[in-house]
């Protein structure tokens, strides 16, 4: 019904829960809006499943509040499911339904209307690749086909806000491919959230990216924004007669120069501070013999490993 | 929605051996235990038709087949419910359910619908059976229909206890044991406590007690008699229960 982009989908506030003394979940605030993907990362037991169930109305919250689409999740559940569609870390698959009863059951269950719930079914198959697998039984799908079929059950009622916690796992780089351009498709009209331990497909489907680690968020941005937060960006450099290291070291704003190879440099220049044109200066003064310089990718694998370095020795 | 969790029941049962099997053995037992006293009822009409008001075969026969269909009752329910929640939380499938815009009221009466629709298949089985008589002799239809109200109800007091243990925990034939259990207790207690509170003049906790002997409660309907408190009870046997399982199951998402 809210149907304006740009409108918030999902709005958290202080989430919180405990497992007896242990706090899985540090008041978390969360904010999604319409059309938009969000990348949900972060180590082993960092939280994110427990999240996402209190985000789906599986696990009460111990603090805080959820509204999903402007309804409060605790006051009025079930009108507040309506509009999400959830994923669990592990497929809720019931072994003696075929594909087609099971999502006819999603379907029903999810309040679509009588006479749609065939199309939405049919919809739902193709669109997760299941379109010849509808008279198979669950209990005998491979684990990829599973884990479409749990896929498929989660968008079956196109809800507002889709919820999968490690979509990709288990699937065929084929279908890898698909369901992150599935995953896309829905955060044009819908929105979602995501978690995954796969990096690139955060960097290729999601407009945002939240890391938690050990129950709070440590970080919270766009995408583009959490490249650059990294702080200082890095070179690879080509010398034909290189100097000394210290030598280049010495040059200002530079923090580390590392050898690849007798030509090839890695140097870091500290943050905010492009050296580039600099160094670029001097190879030409000193006739170094500069024949390669070009800017070293920071991943957001970088990036995650830097946040979440820390290891917990629980 | 319940109809649809019903419904969702209802095939898994059907797909599971078990279901047939029990529904197969209960036929068999019933019908031969059915053709057996009616055989002995024929043997020894000759000499009932000599007595002034003669008990009919819905009285020799019909009634004591209603009972042991209780009895057997008592073991197939707890096996046919097991299933129903433990199942879903082994398999990690209750999430389904519960991220479903439906109630956990409604998840409960599904379930809980659902097991009592097959009950009534073997109950409708069961009374068939008598039916079948009627075209030959003549029926006490009053009596029929009291007992077979009576075993309904007692089903659903015993589907509820299963569906509530079943939600206690995460494997199925601990539920299926724990609800036999249960059941085999609320059955002496309501031979001993009731009975020794009643002796005792204490009148009030002994019609309290009551609620929690759902065999007791099925032996006036059995005789034919409606004994309203009776209905209630077992009516209100299946309330508490339900009403406890929904505790649980709400209860479960508080404590993960
Ligand atoms: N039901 C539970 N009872 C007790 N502790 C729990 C329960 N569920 C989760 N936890 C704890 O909460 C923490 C967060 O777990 P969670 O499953 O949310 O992590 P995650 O981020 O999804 O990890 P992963 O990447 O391995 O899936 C962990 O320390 C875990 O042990
Ligand atoms: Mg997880």
């Amino acid at each position: 019904m809210s149907a304006e982009p740009g409108a918030a989908t999902i709005e958290a506030r202080g989430l919180t829960r405990k497992f007896g003394a242990h706090t899985a979940v540090k008041g978390i605030d969360l904010e999604l809006k319409r059309g938009e993907v969000l990348g949900f990362l972060g180590p082993n037991g960092a939280g994110k499943t427990t999240t996402m169930q209190m985000l789906t109305g599986n696990l009460a919250p111990t603090g805080g509040a959820i509204n999903i689409c402007g309804i409060d999740l605790l006051e009025a559940p079930v009108a507040a499911k309506a509009r999400i569609g959830y994923l669990p870390e592990h497929p809720p698959l019931y072994r003696e339904f075929t594909v087609d009863e099971y999502l006819l059951l999603a379907a029903k269950l999810h309040r679509v209307p009588r006479a749609r719930c065939r199309e939405a079914v049919e919809t739902s198959k193709r669109r997760c690749g299941l379109a010849n697998s509808g008279a198979k039984l669950l209990g005998t799908l491979s684990r990829g086909f599973q884990q479409r079929v749990g896929i498929a059950q989660a968008i079956v009622h196109s809800p507002d806000v889709v919820i999968l916690d490690e979509p990709t796992v288990g699937l065929d780089p084929h279908q890898i491919r698909e369901i992150r351009s599935l995953i896309r498709e829905l955060g044009g009209k819908h929105s979602v959230i995501l978690s995954t331990h796969i990096l690139p497909e955060v960097e290729a489907v999601c407009d945002r990216v939240q890391i938690l680690h050990h129950g709070s968020l440590v970080y919270g941005d766009t995408i583009a924004a959490l490249k650059r937060s990294r702080g200082g960006s890095a070179v690879l450099l080509g010398l034909q007669r290189a100097p000394s290291l210290d030598t280049l070291a010495a040059i200002p704003g530079i923090a580390q120069v590392h050898a690849v190879s007798p030509v090839l440099f890695r140097v870091d220049f500290h943050p905010h501070d492009d050296a580039t044109e600099r160094l670029a200066a001097q190879a030409a003064k000193n006739d170094w013999g500069l024949f390669q310089i070009s800017p070293v990718h920071t991943s957001l694998e970088d990036v995650f490993v830097q946040l979440t370095r820390h290891e917990e020795v629980d | 929605m319940i109809f649809t969790i019903a419904g969702k029941e209802l095939k898994a049962l059907f797909a599971s051996p078990l279901a047939w099997v029990v529904l197969t053995f209960m036929q068999v037992l019933l019908a031969y235990s059915f053709l057996r006293r009616l055989d002995d009822f024929l043997q020894i009409q000759p000499r009932l038709i000599r007595m002034a008001s003669p008990p009919g075969v819905t009285e020799l026969v019909v009634a004591p087949t209603f009972a042991t269909a209780a009895a057997i009752l008592l073991f197939a329910v707890p096996l046919l419910g097991m299933r129903l929640i433990a199942e879903e939380r082994r398999n990690q499938t209750m999430v389904f359910l519960m991220s479903a815009p439906v109630s956990v009221t409604e998840i409960v009466l599904g379930k809980f619908v659902g097991l009592f629709a097959f009950l009534m298949l073997i109950i409708g089985l069961v009374t068939a059976m008598p039916l079948a008589l009627g075209g030959g002799t003549a029926l006490d239809y009053g009596l029929l229909a009291s007992v077979a109200l009576g075993l309904s109800l007692l089903a659903a007091a015993f589907a509820a206890a299963s569906l509530y243990v079943s939600s206690l925990t995460a494997h199925p034939l601990v539920a299926a044991i724990g609800a036999f259990g249960v059941l085999l207790a609320m059955l002496l207690m309501g031979e001993t406590a009731g009975d020794s509170l009643r002796a005792r003049n204490w009148p009030v906790p002994a019609a309290l007690i009551q609620v929690f002997s759902p065999l007791k409660n099925f032996e006036p309907l059995a005789k034919g008699v409606i004994d309203t408190y009776a209905v209630i009870c077992l009516l209100l046997l299946a309330a508490t229960l339900l009403a406890l399982t929904i505790r649980e199951l709400d209860g479960r998402r508080l404590k993960g």
